[in-house]
């Protein structure tokens, strides 16, 4: 018999018969916050990142230039930004993007519960980028903002990548001491503008 | 050595185990803000608590589904019985690829497998990426905490060891000063790794993906670096569908460390580029868990680490003290569950205060477990045998009301004139930790007596 197989009968064999149904929502009437982009703010605050509202995408360049004065190595997917024309997607092998200073990216939607954006790795040819730039900036279309994570779920599908993941300000950690320390392994800053 | 044993040598540094006991208070106190931040926090308990109960009756159904979805989008699936075989197949993948270089980031199911030994001797070389398991793998320690590995050390004993290991200046104990050398040494270790390794915190059945949650990234930097990545789950990790992750990330990140959600929250359904990923299920004594009438519960827990945080013998006697892959009051289920000659003592290093089960998020009836466990204990002829001894005897004097008045009488009379020397000694157990009581000089039988003859005239 294959291990599988094994596994699985000893499973049959125990577990309990008692049916417990599956609720047919995970979803439900939860927390509703008047002013989403407000609530994002103080959640991505309260983890270490920072959002910023901007009216529309002229100043957006300014803006990042703004906060990441020292940045050479730029790679940016994010329409309408003029800082680099280096969208990442030239590069072999993941290993190529470990000198990126400054990621720009773009996100597909965001949450106000936790200050967590949703990344979808349709939009970038290595995934390695979003943990291994320095610094990262999240663009957002600022009518892309949800409540809380059962809206957010709604939105997700794996059709088209195989990858995706929530982004919630820098990588930190308190592993020493309970002392937070922003910048673990992954970006030091974490930024995310709705525009 | 048993838990009353190994606590009692924790307990000898009087000092660090009120540090301890803060420090974990502290990240308790952090939860509660964030729980109390969501309204519907109960109902999301319940809900979770129904999701992985349903999923538990259904086990091999979502296993099967989790396979075939996850093999549609190109991830391969391996099933191991037990840690031999999880380790085994881990090898040959490795071996597959020539690989010499492997990062890992943090799982307590390798930890439990005894992983990394294994790798090692094969000549491999494993390097832990979370911060806390690299500063307790340099130490050659296992994790003291699931969710705070090093909890138990002072960052003078991060610097020490950092000084030694990678060449840190003596006496620079700034833990910003420290994480950034560990961050440059593990930045090292990612871009030269032939394999990540990292555990699973959800299992999707009805897209065949996995779940990873961190704050530092280095789970996600060692699974999209190297070519080959490896994830390993027990099978309890599966939940059915992808909204049902809604309420697991809502409950977990704030259940351990009082966060909204953890920095990164990876969702892994297929291999890089050019690369490979595989899954490894694993058993390894979890299924007969399922069918036990007291127990089955346990297996809903999504390693949070809330319990432990909150149990004051926890706190205070330190996580290895519990001699277990996973300590606290989840662990002291979980290990007798499969051993339970090994971990006898373990059901006892609780107070039944029942905190555990109050802040698990998946309602898990942990201090239940534990009473229960007890029970097994002297069923199952294992109890010290000096405890016993004395348990029959109580419970022989409680069945002899007129015996325990007489004796209640006597030792009021007698104990409090009892020289310390007399009290103290190797006959009284109780003492032996504690000062004893006051005895008072009448019994609650004889106040209720009087106050009702009182009342009556
Ligand atoms: S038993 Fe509950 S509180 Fe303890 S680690 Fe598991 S989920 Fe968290």
């Amino acid at each position: 018999m294959s291990s599988k197989e094994t596994m699985l009968q000893s499973i049959c064999q125990y577990k309990k018969q008692s049916n417990t149904p599956l609720p047919e929502h995970a979803g439900f009437a939860t927390i509703m916050y008047e002013d989403l982009f407000e609530q994002f703010s103080t959640a991505l605050t309260s983890v270490g990142g920072k959002a910023v509202l901007l009216e529309d995408k002229t100043h957006l360049d300014d803006a990042i230039r703004a906060i990441a004065q020292e940045a050479e190595h730029i790679v940016c997917n994010v329409e309408g930004c003029g800082l680099s024309s280096d969208d990442g997607s030239k590069y072999a092998t993941p290993h190529d993007v470990a000198h990126v200073d400054l990621a720009i990216v773009r996100g597909e939607f965001a949450v106000a519960e936790n200050g967590a954006v949703w990344l979808d790795a349709a939009s970038v040819r290595h995934r390695a980028l979003y943990f291994l730039a320095q610094h990262i900036v999240i663009v957002v279309d600022k009518t892309q903002l949800v409540s809380t994570m059962h809206e957010a779920y709604e939105r997700i599908g794996f059709d088209k990548a195989g990858y995706g993941v929530f982004v919630s300000g820098p990588s930190k950690t308190a592993d020493i001491e309970q002392s937070l320390v922003i910048g673990a392994h992954g970006p030091k800053s974490g930024y995310v503008f709705l525009v | 050595m048993g838990h009353p044993e190994l606590a009692a040598k924790f307990t000898q540094d009087v000092e660090r185990t009120h540090w301890h006991d803060k420090a974990l208070w502290f990240v308790r106190e952090k939860r509660d803000r964030a729980s109390k931040s969501i309204p519907e926090w109960e109902a999301l308990r319940r809900k979770a608590q129904q999701i992985k109960t349903h999923t538990m009756e259904n086990l091999d159904t979502y296993l099967e589904a989790f396979e075939k979805n996850a093999k549609a989008k190109g991830i391969q699936v391996h099933w191991a019985k037990n840690a031999e075989e999880h380790n085994r197949i881990t090898l040959q993948i490795l071996n597959l690829h020539n690989a010499k270089k492997v990062v890992k980031s943090k799982s307590m199911l390798t930890e439990e497998c005894h992983l990394n030994p294994y790798l090692e001797e094969q000549g491999i070389e494993v390097v832990d990426t979370d911060l806390g398991e690299r500063i307790i793998q340099f130490r050659k320690e296992p994790p003291s905490h699931i969710v705070l590995p090093a909890i138990h050390l002072k960052k003078e004993d991060v610097s020490k060891t950092f000084q030694e290991h990678i060449g840190t200046e003596a006496g620079n104990n700034d833990p910003t000063y420290l994480t950034r050398a560990a961050r440059a040494h593990l930045r090292e270790k990612f871009l030269g790794a032939d394999v990540g390794i990292t555990g699973v915190n959800y299992a999707i059945a009805d897209t065949g993906g996995i779940v990873v949650c961190t704050n530092e990234g280095n789970a996600d930097l060692g699974a999209t670096i190297p070519k080959v990545h490896i994830a390993s789950m027990g099978i309890e990790k599966i939940i059915p569908r992808l909204q049902d992750l809604a309420v697991f990330t809502r409950l977990l990140a704030r259940s351990a460390t009082g966060q909204p959600i953890t920095s990164y929250t990876s969702h892994f359904h297929g291999p890089i580029e050019g690369g490979e990923m595989h899954v490894i299920i694993v058993d390894n004594g979890r299924s007969p868990i399922l069918g036990s009438e007291h127990y089955s519960q346990a297996l809903n827990c999504i390693r949070c680490g809330a319990c432990m945080n909150t149990c004051p013998v926890y706190r205070r006697s330190g996580g290895f003290s519990y001699e277990a892959t996973i300590p606290g009051p989840i662990g002291s289920t979980l290990e007798p569950c499969k051993d339970l000659a090994k971990h006898k003592t373990l059901p006892y290093a609780c107070s039944l205060c029942a905190s555990c089960s109050n802040v698990c998020p998946i309602r898990i009836d942990l201090h239940h477990q534990l009473y229960f466990h007890r029970q097994d204990v002297v069923k199952a002829g294992l109890l010290d045998k000096k405890k016993e001894r004395a348990l029959g005897f109580a419970g022989w004097l409680f069945q002899h009301p007129k015996v325990l008045d007489f004796c209640g009488k006597m030792a009021r009379k007698v104990v409090p004139h009892l020289p310390r020397w007399m009290m103290y000694s190797s006959m009284n157990a109780w003492g032996e930790h504690r000062e004893m009581m006051d005895f008072p000089e009448k019994s609650f039988k004889e106040l209720y007596v009087e106050r009702q003859k009182r009342k009556q005239s």
